[in-house]
């Protein structure tokens, strides 16, 4: 088990745009990326990882290149994207990088909204859901865990987080650009996930009046209607309630659109053509892109929202500086620790590798010697004796304290390489 | 000697302004409110020295008028602004009032002898009035062309030099009907009076000259806005594109009827 077979295979905002994000989004069947991924060979722990802004696999792997391929597929079977255009939209990380991306993306560093709090909860059902299936194993629940704990330590030592805004954030921004002020202002929130909940939290801090709730299952609506003291009604009820309200902010988990520029066309009429502000935080989008042609109306989808913080980003680009730097500290700790992990089973295959030969030798000699069982038990004794006195510096070698990080991983290398550790276990398989 | 004076206190208080719109430092704004402030108060004291030196009301030349459309312009801004603040309105506004001021100087500063049919008191109440309606019909087109501006960067979503520097889209839309609130009756107000004058001196309410003609189509495109306003609900967007079409009728009123088309009002060169 080397550093290099922790992979991480993935898509974010920074390098696929909305429109191919959307078609990897897994909504439909929870259960099938654990059972396809379950199926590629080579892939021996995984987790995956599907938010708005991200799909990704972390997973460890002994051959590499098929596995790697074979992810790809399965990352865009839903989409029309062509196979050799895949590369153009995906991130392989490996060993150190793939450690060191998993704590940035914990931490919050690799976000759209840089130190926006979701990510954390995100990453952690996701782990959940993967270690429920048996899908990780000592790597990646010990990395995992790391992780969280990296990504506290982030929040706690630097400012990243009190200053963070989220993308609900930047919908204040641009709600106050349209309407001046928001007092009296009502807000619509389509879908109660949490994106929904934490918009609705910024906005009533700005003063919006009213909050109403539109969801599939009103129970989930009323719940959180009730939180902003606002009303629930179902999703059937969404154009009726459209010609009262100001700002929309849908996050549904529909795979299509819920709202097209028909029908908000004969509702910009009722309104007397007052603004409305749609804000589209879901992946698939919920509303129709065309929307934003319409008079007086202002739609603004999660990508649309980034370009928006990037205003005030430079405040927060200091103390990301310092998140940097802790990842990269606890970076290093992992590879120690990995390294650790490899030292055991190193010295183990040695032993194990002199004894199957000191085994062997034994058995072809005494086959064709006639000798009484004592003196087999002292030539059996000595050949022992040989092979520890042999083996006694090098595991001595091995087992050195003090060498840097890298002085470790080449002699570790260098040792298998020297017993052909390696090609014996690749054998073996 | 004197307008010139005014004219390059202008220039100076719009480079200000200009300044203040790059580097939105609030020292600037207040020098260049204070400039034009100033040269609002010269232009005050550079009409009076015309009206003293004409002997009658200094409104019968194209220098003169477009002088007082400036000056009008000037003060409805400086009045308006005493009641609320429209970040970076003044920018737009002494551009106008400047690019007016130039205008002015370029045209001839002789003094015209007015002929006696128009010697009369309605003369500066006429004229007066028609062009303070015309400064805040102009401060509408301000407000309309910076509400276009920054509706344009929100639609298209690429924030440039107008997305921090301009108000919200609701507080454009409210000062476009303010200031057509405050144009409209006085332009209703000007046609009126310029038809009292018109029986007094030529002895009907009505000739259908140009100027009167399309002084009409202009009132009627304003009525038409306010009312779509009122009853359709037209704000927005449509609203500042109205705002502007109805500035450059009121344009083409003051300049395009006068040199293209003339009739009893073609005096006024």
């Amino acid at each position: 088990m080397s550093v290099d077979s922790i992979l991480v295979l993935g898509v974010n905002h920074k390098t696929a745009p909305v429109a191919v994000r959307e078609q990897l989004a897994f909504t439909s069947d929870p259960e099938r990326p654990f059972r396809k991924l379950k199926e590629i060979p080579g892939c021996s722990e995984f987790c995956f990882l599907s938010t708005c802004n991200r799909v990704e696999v972390i997973f460890t792997s002994p051959h590499q290149q098929e596995t790697i391929r074979a992810i790809k597929r399965f990352l865009f079977a839903t989409s029309n994207v062509k196979e050799e255009e895949i590369d153009n939209f995906i991130y392989l990380h490996r060993g150190a990088d793939a450690v060191n991306h998993l704590y940035r993306v914990a931490s919050s560093l690799d976000s759209m909204v840089v130190g926006e709090p979701q990510i954390l909860g995100q990453l952690k059902d996701a782990y959940r859901n993967s270690a429920e299936r048996q899908c990780t194993g000592v790597i990646l629940n010990r990395l995992l865990h790391k992780a969280f704990s990296v990504a506290k330590k982030i929040r706690t030592e630097t400012n990243i987080g009190s200053s963070a805004v989220s993308i609900s954030y930047a919908a204040v921004e641009l709600a106050r650009k349209i309407f001046g002020n928001l007092a009296g202002k009502k807000v619509l929130l389509v879908g109660a996930g949490e994106m929904a909940e934490l918009a609705a939290e910024h906005l009533i801090n700005q003063g919006i009046s009213e909050v109403i709730v539109a969801n599939r299952t009103l129970e989930r609506a009323v719940n959180l209607a009730k939180r902003f003291n606002g009303k629930a009604v179902g999703l059937n009820e969404l154009h009726a309630q459209m010609e009262f309200v100001d700002i929309m902010v849908s996050s549904t988990g529909a795979s299509g659109l819920i709202l097209l520029q028909e029908d908000v066309k004969p509702i910009m009429k009722l309104r007397k053509n007052r603004p409305l502000f749609l804000i589209d935080i879901a992946v698939p989008r919920d509303l129709d892109p065309k929307l934003n042609d319409l008079d007086n109306v202002y739609l603004y989808d999660v990508d649309d929202l980034s370009q928006v913080v990037e205003v005030n980003k430079a405040e927060r680009e200091q103390e990301a500086v310092r998140a940097e730097r802790i990842v990269t500290e606890e970076t290093l700790k992992f590879l120690q620790w990995i390294e650790e992990m490899q030292l055991a089973p190193t010295i183990s295959a040695l032993r194990h590798k002199a004894d199957t030969i000191v085994k062997a030798e034994l058995a072809r000699t005494l086959s064709h010697c006639d000798l009484s069982a004592k003196e087999i038990k002292s030539i059996e004794k000595m050949t022992g004796a040989i092979i520890n006195k042999l083996l006694h510096d090098p595991i001595h070698f091995l087992k050195e304290e003090g060498h840097a990080q890298e002085d470790k991983r080449l002699k570790l290398d260098f040792m298998r390489k020297i017993f052909g550790l390696d090609l014996e276990a690749g054998k073996e398989e | 000697m004197l307008f010139s004076l005014t004219f390059i206190v202008y220039l100076i208080a719009t480079t200000t302004y200009v300044g203040f719109f790059i580097t939105q430092k609030n020292r600037v704004r207040s020098t260049a409110r204070c400039l034009l402030f100033g040269a609002g108060a010269l232009h005050t004291v550079t009409i009076l020295s015309r009206y003293f030196a004409a002997g009658h009301t200094p409104l019968t030349t194209h220098h003169d008028t477009v002088s007082f459309f400036a000056w009008s312009m000037t003060w409805a801004f400086l009045s308006f602004r005493w009641r609320y603040q429209v970040k970076n309105f003044g920018t737009f506004v002494s551009l106008v009032v400047s690019a007016l001021m130039t205008v002015a100087a370029l045209s001839s500063q002789d003094i015209a002898e007015l002929p006696p049919a128009l010697q009369s008191v309605w003369l500066p109440i006429h004229a007066s009035i028609a062009l303070l309606a015309d400064g805040f019909l102009a401060m509408g087109f301000c407000s309309g062309l910076m509400y276009l501006l920054q509706e344009r960067e929100l639609k298209k979503k690429r924030f440039g030099v107008f997305y921090s520097r301009l108000p919200s889209l609701d507080a454009l839309d409210n000062l476009i009907q303010h200031c057509l609130t405050v144009g409209f009756p006085l332009l209703t107000l000007g046609i009126i009076t310029g038809s009292f004058w018109a029986k007094q001196a030529w002895g009907s309410y009505w000739h259908w000259d140009p100027k009167e003609t399309w002084s009409l189509i202009t009132w009627f495109l304003y009525a038409a806005m306010l009312h779509q306003r009122f009853i359709a609900g037209w704000r927005g967007k449509r609203a500042a594109m109205l705002a502007i079409i109805g500035f450059i009728a009121v344009l083409f009123t003051l300049w395009g009827v006068t040199f293209l088309l003339p009739g009893v009002h073609s005096y006024v060169r």
